[in-house]
């Protein structure tokens, strides 16, 4: 799957995590602007890693901090 | 200069409002004497205590003490050195041999504390490449087990058999797996669907280390743990357990029937580099460990004491962390960390000690206020706490 059509896929899954419905880009941050707990980030990559059957390790979660590297981080999880 | 401190603010500011509302600092409370397993004087007051884990009572076990005292005068105070050079004494080795007896494993290696024991055999066992499975409400133990060692680390949504079942089965072809559970969960008292889980584990190639540190001694027909009331304990790889809790002194473990096991004393570092535990306080384990094997009459009145505090508090319209008692913690949910700090001070008014448990330490930041029985608490004692908290319980407006 290309970015655009991840990205499609995620801002659809982000939906009902963004309680707040901040306008969402690139530079958007989970725990900055989305003001994401970490049982809303569990909750939240678990449901990206049932619908792409990936894992996003703990490890890889360290180095996403906003919306654009976690796209990216699917894309290529993808393979 | 930055002062590294600053990322403490916000800590140090919500201390600051707790304490401003007048309530007693929670997390400073002094034991001025302790009179029994179930009894203390704190700031002069005689007061039960609710919240030490000290499940089975054996803090003043006669025939403990004494052995730690025998220990004290043919051993001096302490040994000055790890297990693997000068630090290990007749009763290291002793005590490791109770606790094979206890659990019926092949090997056993003694830490300086539990957390130790998480720290070092996580650490150790899974490396670069290879990936941890875990429970999302796992002990910080555990969670600093993954942080120190090099594995790929895959949480999952608590005693969610599923969740940890897809997780296992996305890890590349080739990999090693370690799957950590554990088999109470302190903060809510729940335990987990071991023997389940365990299947799962192994059917997608495994290895299994059960976290026992709140079910020893008093679950299970032996009082092995929640893997061996489930009947699952042969499957289990690794055992992590304490000294702390049950046995009543300090110190950690992890028991094991891996051939190759006797290796971790040289590789696992929380081991190597540290002082070993004292002679009296290994001494005092072996003690306890070899009096929980004949403990049955003990373990029957803490289930008692477990099921009518449970009852009674449910009945006074408590919420609980749980439906039914599974364990000897009982988990009262408060409404936020104030009130919960207002009802945590009330209950100490009435004379009664309990954990005041909070974020991060709890799931879904929640409050909550931690009871954990003792098998010396008499049923009149649980009738006298359950009164105490009907009365705080009002004073604080909870119920
Ligand atoms: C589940 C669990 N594991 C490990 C530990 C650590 O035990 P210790 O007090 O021996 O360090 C504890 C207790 O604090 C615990 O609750």
């Amino acid at each position: 799957m290309d970015r655009a059509a991840t990205a499609e896929k995620i801002a659809a899954l982000i939906e009902p995590f963004n309680k707040k419905g901040v306008a969402i880009s690139d530079a958007t941050t989970f725990a900055g602007d989305l003001e994401f707990d970490s049982l809303t980030v569990m909750d939240f990559v678990a449901a990206i890693e049932d619908d792409f059957d990936i894992i996003i390790t703990m490890n890889q979660q360290a180095e996403i901090e906003n919306y654009g590297q976690l796209v990216d981080a699917v894309v290529k999880l993808q393979g | 200069m930055t002062d590294l401190f600053s990322k403490f603010d916000p800590l140090i500011e919500t201390r600051r409002a707790l304490l401003a509302t007048g309530v007693t600092d929670p997390f400073n409370l002094v034991m001025e004497r302790v009179i029994s397993p179930t009894v203390a004087m704190c700031s002069g007051r005689e007061t039960i205590l609710l919240g030490t884990y000290n499940y089975m009572g054996m803090t003043f076990d006669p025939d403990v003490i004494e052995a730690g005292k025998q220990a004290l005068d043919d051993f001096g105070a302490g040994t000055t050195g790890s297990r693997v050079l000068n630090g290990t004494y007749a009763g290291h080795r002793a005590v490791e041999e109770a606790l094979k007896e206890f659990y019926a494993m092949d090997h056993a290696m003694v830490f300086s504390t539990g957390y130790q024991a998480n720290l070092g055999i996580i650490s150790t066992i899974a490396s670069k490449g290879d990936y941890i499975v875990l429970d999302i409400d796992s002990h910080a133990s555990i969670w600093d087990g993954c942080k120190m060692g090099d594995a790929e680390v895959v949480p999952f949504k608590h005693n969610d058999i599923e969740a940890m079942e897809k997780r296992l089965k996305r890890i590349p072809e080739g990999a090693g797996k370690l799957v950590v559970l554990e088999g109470v969960y302190s903060m809510l008292g729940d335990i987990a669907p071991l023997k389940e889980m365990i299947r799962v584990a192994k059917e997608n190639g495994a290895m299994v280390l059960v976290d026992e540190a709140h079910s020893m001694g008093f679950i299970g027909p032996n009082g092995r743990g929640v893997a061996e009331d489930q009947g699952c304990l042969d499957d289990v790889d690794f055992v992590i357990g304490t000294f702390s809790k049950s046995v009543g002194t300090v110190g950690g473990f992890c028991v094991s029937n891996h051939p190759k096991f006797e290796i971790m004393r040289l590789v696992c570092r929380p081991y190597v580099f540290t002082a070993s535990l004292p002679p009296s306080v290994v001494a005092t384990a072996c003690t306890s460990i070899r009096k929980l094997m004949h403990a049955g009459n003990k373990r029957a009145h803490l289930w008692e004491n477990s099921r009518v505090l449970h009852k009674g508090l449910k009945d006074k319209g408590f919420q609980l962390g749980t439906d039914e008692p599974q364990s000897a913690i009982i988990s009262v949910i408060m409404p936020d960390l104030e009130r919960g700090a207002m009802m945590w001070e009330a209950l100490l008014h009435e004379g009664l000690y309990v954990n005041l448990a909070r974020p991060p330490a709890t799931p879904a930041g929640m409050t909550l206020l931690r009871c954990s029985l003792c098998a010396e608490h008499s049923a009149e004692q649980v009738q006298t706490i359950i009164g105490m908290f009907e009365r705080a319980g009002h004073t604080a407006g909870i119920i």
